[in-house]
């Protein structure tokens, strides 16, 4: 076989399996390749030399002394929806939020319509119809502008796949992207008719980005990757995406999220 | 380890059922684990101090997300990765704002004792031939990227799979892989030179 590359040699050393035989039987008989490892594992070896400060017996009593009174600030999301591990965990499992995220335009159109009753969600206990129609709203925005996040994040690390390579391959996150603005959109129509302007802006702002990244090409030059990202950065836009974010989540674990859209959180992040 | 697992899956139980106390037992089993991956990701103990609480807080309050997931000690990881690749971030801005000389250090990293002693009863020289190397290694990690440094220390130093990166990094398994290659990539051009030297010369006899 041909000699394996650097970055095949360091998945190797790291216990990757592809090809891993094949580049075993390679490395006995190279000597070159096999140097090639030695070294690798020599500066592997020598930063797993590197220590870290023991922070003692008692650190984790420490650790509990320094959380435990602040886990009441900190209200538990599963609390708020007043059961345990059944229909909260199953509900906020992150497998089950790609389904939420999927189903969540249709619940939303119900949601304008008033066309969602009790009858659609009997799990919510005590919580009144529009408490637990806000809640899905919230969850709605709040899991797409996590995967919003997600695509934007990813654009900030993408790289050519190797050395050789000029171009970089964004065709995921293009996809991704297009995927996400027929949705950012009707978000945003809805924050708009609900009177949050402060929500309604980060989306448009989203949108804006998403549409740039949408429309670029599948492959791109480093250059066009840098003014990509100067775009996105330029506009701040993680750091918005990220504090509507906490803030949803803070709403969704609210006891009375339907009392606060036009209290002082929508304030806050009209500041934004 | 199964015994670990099974009753880190008790206490979570309980603490969903209202039992706070129960939680304590997850931070005081957990801690110590955490606290090493964040001090290799962020280079100094206060922000590693910092990571290992916001990352407790958070796993309390997001518990209800954990109930089907197998391994607690992996899960509050994985959110210490997340939360720290935001810290050091934050961190890396907040240097760049500020000028050279108000950096601590050379390197920018906080020289705690505990990392100047290799090993045992060194010579001095010894002792400044490891230093040296020791600050070629914190300054080439605090060349990575915050998504490379969280990449290589969950690969490296805490084994963690690619799928468990991708997933702190909130990127695709194949990003995640290019990523821990690029770390490691980064590092080996930056230390490679000092570390053969080192090598070069144990394999002589004339080190140090």
């Amino acid at each position: 076989m041909k000699h394996p590359h650097e970055e095949e040699l360091i998945a190797y050393h790291g216990g990757e399996i592809l090809r891993r035989d094949i580049i075993a039987d390679h490395v006995t008989d190279c000597p070159e390749c096999r140097a090639e490892l030695e070294r690798i594992d020599a500066v592997l070896a020598a930063l797993s030399t590197m220590p870290v400060p023991e922070p003692g017996d008692d650190y984790g009593q420490r650790v509990w002394q320094q959380i435990g009174p602040r886990l009441a600030e900190r209200r538990a999301r599963w609390l708020n929806f007043g059961v345990g591990g059944g229909f909260a965990a199953g509900w906020l499992e992150p497998r089950r939020w790609a389904a939420v995220g999927a189903i969540a335009a249709v619940v939303l159109l119900a949601f304008l319509a008033g066309r969602v009753t009790k009858r659609v969600t009997p799990e919510a206990g005590m919580a009144d119809a529009s408490n637990v129609r806000e809640r899905v709203l919230i969850m709605a925005v709040g899991e797409h502008l996590g995967r919003s996040e997600m695509v934007l994040v990813e654009l900030g690390n993408a790289e050519p796949a190797n050395a050789k390579q000029k171009e970089v391959n964004i065709s995921s996150e293009r996809r991704r992207a297009e995927d996400l603005l027929e949705e950012n959109r009707l978000y945003r129509r809805t924050a708009l008719e609900q009177g949050d302007t402060g929500l309604a802006n980060v989306l448009d702002e989203l949108e804006r980005v998403l549409l740039d990244v949408a429309h670029s090409p599948q492959e791109v030059t480093p250059a066009q990757l840098d003014n990509i990202r100067q775009r996105i950065e330029s506009r701040g836009i993680l750091f918005k995406v990220r504090v509507v974010g906490e803030e949803l989540q803070q709403r969704a674990e609210s006891p009375t999220p339907a009392a606060k859209p036009n209290g002082s959180t929508k304030l806050e992040r009209n500041k934004t | 380890m199964e015994a670990t697992g099974h009753s880190d899956a008790i206490a979570v139980e309980r603490t969903l059922a209202g039992d706070r106390d129960a939680f304590r037992v997850l931070v005081e089993r957990h801690s110590r684990n955490v606290f090493r991956l964040a001090y290799r990701m962020t280079g100094n103990q206060h922000d590693a101090e910092e990571v290992v609480q916001e990352a407790f807080l958070r796993a309390y309050q997001k518990l209800g997300q954990f109930a089907a997931r197998a391994n607690f000690g992996t899960w509050v990881y994985r959110i210490a990765a997340n939360y720290a690749i935001d810290r050091m971030r934050q961190r890396k801005s907040e240097d760049a704002q500020r000028e050279p000389a108000g950096r601590p250090g050379d390197d920018g990293i906080e020289r705690d004792p505990a990392s100047l002693v290799p090993d045992a009863a060194p010579s001095p020289e010894r002792l400044a031939q490891s230093e040296q190397l020791a600050g070629h290694m914190r300054r080439a990690l605090d060349e990575l990227t915050p998504a490379e440094r969280t990449a290589f220390v969950m690969r490296h130093w805490g084994g963690s799979g690619i799928e468990e990166i991708a997933d702190a990094l909130k990127s695709s398994t194949s990003a995640a892989k290019n990523t821990v290659f690029r770390s490691v990539q980064k590092l080996r051009r930056s230390l490679e030179p000092f570390v053969e030297r080192r090598r070069q010369a144990k394999a002589m006899g004339t080190e140090l």
